[in-house]
C-alpha cells in the first residue's frame, strides 16, 4: 500500500489571481519578502500496488486522464510505502 | 428532426433548453440521462448549463467521463451537431471535442448579468441565420468562463475562423472593458474546425423570447433547424 500526495498547480504561464491577492495580503501584513505566491490543489489517497514504479505509472495516468488538465495545470506527486 | 438535451446530476439549464426547443422552436426533443450509453436518432445534442457533479475537481471534468459522453463524442466525430452551453461548453473542452480550457474569472467573481457578444463567424450550423457582426444582448452566469488556450493553438483557432462569438461593447467594439471574465481575445464561444460542435458561455436559451428581455439568442436554435433542413 502506498500513501500518495498529488499536487496540482496552474502552469507558470497561467496567471493565478488568487495567489496574487494572497501575496498582496501577506505584503500588507508586513511580509515584504514574499513573491510568486501560487495556490493549487492537494489530493491525497491510498493506492494498492505491488511495486513503487507500478504505482507511479498508474498515478501518472490518473493525473493525465482526470486529476489535472494538462492545458492549464502541472502535476507532481509524492509517494510513500505504508 | 430530433433534439436531445443531456442531463447530468447538477445540470440546471436542461429544462430551459428543453422548453425553448419544444415550445418556442416547436421541434421534437427528449431528455437524455447521463447514464445512457447509446444515442438513437438524434440530429442535435445539447449539453446544457449547470453544475454537473457540483463542479468538483474542475468544471466538466467528471461529467466528461459519464457513460453518455462516449456516444456523444462518437456522434460529434461522425459530424452530428453538438451544442454546449456554459457548463456544457466546459464539458466539451474537458472531453477534447473543443480546444482550450477554462480558468476562473479574472476577478474571481461569479458573474450573472446581460452582456453583449458579436457574431464573428456566421457560417456555422449554429449561427447561419445571423449576419457577421450582429450584436446580441445575452446573459452569462458563470465563475469559470475565462477562456484560455496557448499561443500557437490560439493562432490556429483564429486562422480557422473557429472563434464564433466575442464579448463586445453595446456598439460592437471588442475591447478589454467589454470583457467580463478575462477570456483570451474576448472569446465567448468557439466551434471545432469542422463546425459541427459549438461551445459558448452565454445562455441563448435564456434569451429566446422578447418577453424575457431579449430574444437575441433564439437564432442559435433556429440556425440549427435551418442547417439540418438544408442538409
Amino acid at each position: 500500500m502506498f500513501e500518495v500526495k498529488i499536487s496540482i498547480m496552474l502552469k507558470k504561464t497561467v496567471a493565478d489571481p488568487q495567489g496574487l491577492t494572497v501575496k498582496h495580503a501577506l505584503d500588507s501584513l508586513g511580509y515584504k519578502d514574499v513573491d510568486n505566491v501560487r495556490i493549487g490543489k492537494l489530493i491525497t489517497m491510498l493506492l494498492k500496488a505491488d511495486k513503487k514504479d507500478a504505482a507511479e505509472k498508474q498515478l501518472d495516468k490518473m493525473c493525465r486522464k482526470l486529476l489535472a488538465n494538462p492545458i492549464i495545470e502541472d502535476y507532481s506527486f509524492d509517494i510513500k510505502e505504508v | 428532426m430530433k433534439f436531445g438535451v443531456v442531463v447530468f446530476p447538477g445540470s440546471n439549464c436542461d429544462r430551459d433548453c428543453f422548453y425553448v426547443i419544444q415550445d418556442v422552436l416547436k421541434q421534437p426533443v427528449e431528455f437524455i440521462w447521463h447514464k445512457q450509453s447509446q444515442l438513437n436518432g438524434f440530429d442535435c445534442i445539447v449539453i446544457p448549463g449547470g453544475f454537473s457533479y457540483g463542479d468538483y475537481l474542475r468544471c466538466g471534468a467528471i461529467a466528461r467521463f459519464s457513460p453518455v459522453m462516449k456516444p456523444v463524442i462518437d456522434f460529434a466525430y461522425e459530424g452530428g451537431l453538438v451544442l454546449g452551453i456554459c457548463n456544457g461548453f466546459q464539458v466539451l473542452l474537458e472531453s477534447g471535442l473543443l480546444p482550450g480550457a477554462m480558468l476562473r474569472n479574472r476577478d474571481l467573481n461569479f458573474i450573472c448579468k446581460y452582456v453583449y457578444i458579436r457574431i464573428e463567424n456566421n457560417m456555422t450550423s449554429f449561427t447561419n441565420l445571423y449576419k457577421k457582426g450582429d450584436i446580441l444582448k445575452i446573459p452569462i452566469a458563470h465563475y469559470e468562463g475565462n477562456y484560455y488556450i496557448d499561443e500557437n493553438d490560439l493562432k490556429t483557432l483564429e486562422e480557422n475562423k473557429q472563434v464564433v462569438f466575442r464579448y463586445c461593447s453595446r456598439e460592437g467594439d471588442i475591447k478589454p472593458e467589454a470583457n467580463p471574465n478575462g477570456a483570451l481575445g474576448n472569446i465567448a464561444g468557439i466551434a471545432n474546425k469542422e463546425g459541427n460542435v459549438l461551445g459558448m458561455m452565454p445562455h441563448p436559451e435564456r434569451c429566446s423570447e422578447n418577453e424575457l428581455g431579449s430574444g437575441d439568442g433564439f437564432l442559435v436554435f433556429k440556425s440549427i433547424v435551418s442547417w439540418l433542413e438544408r442538409k
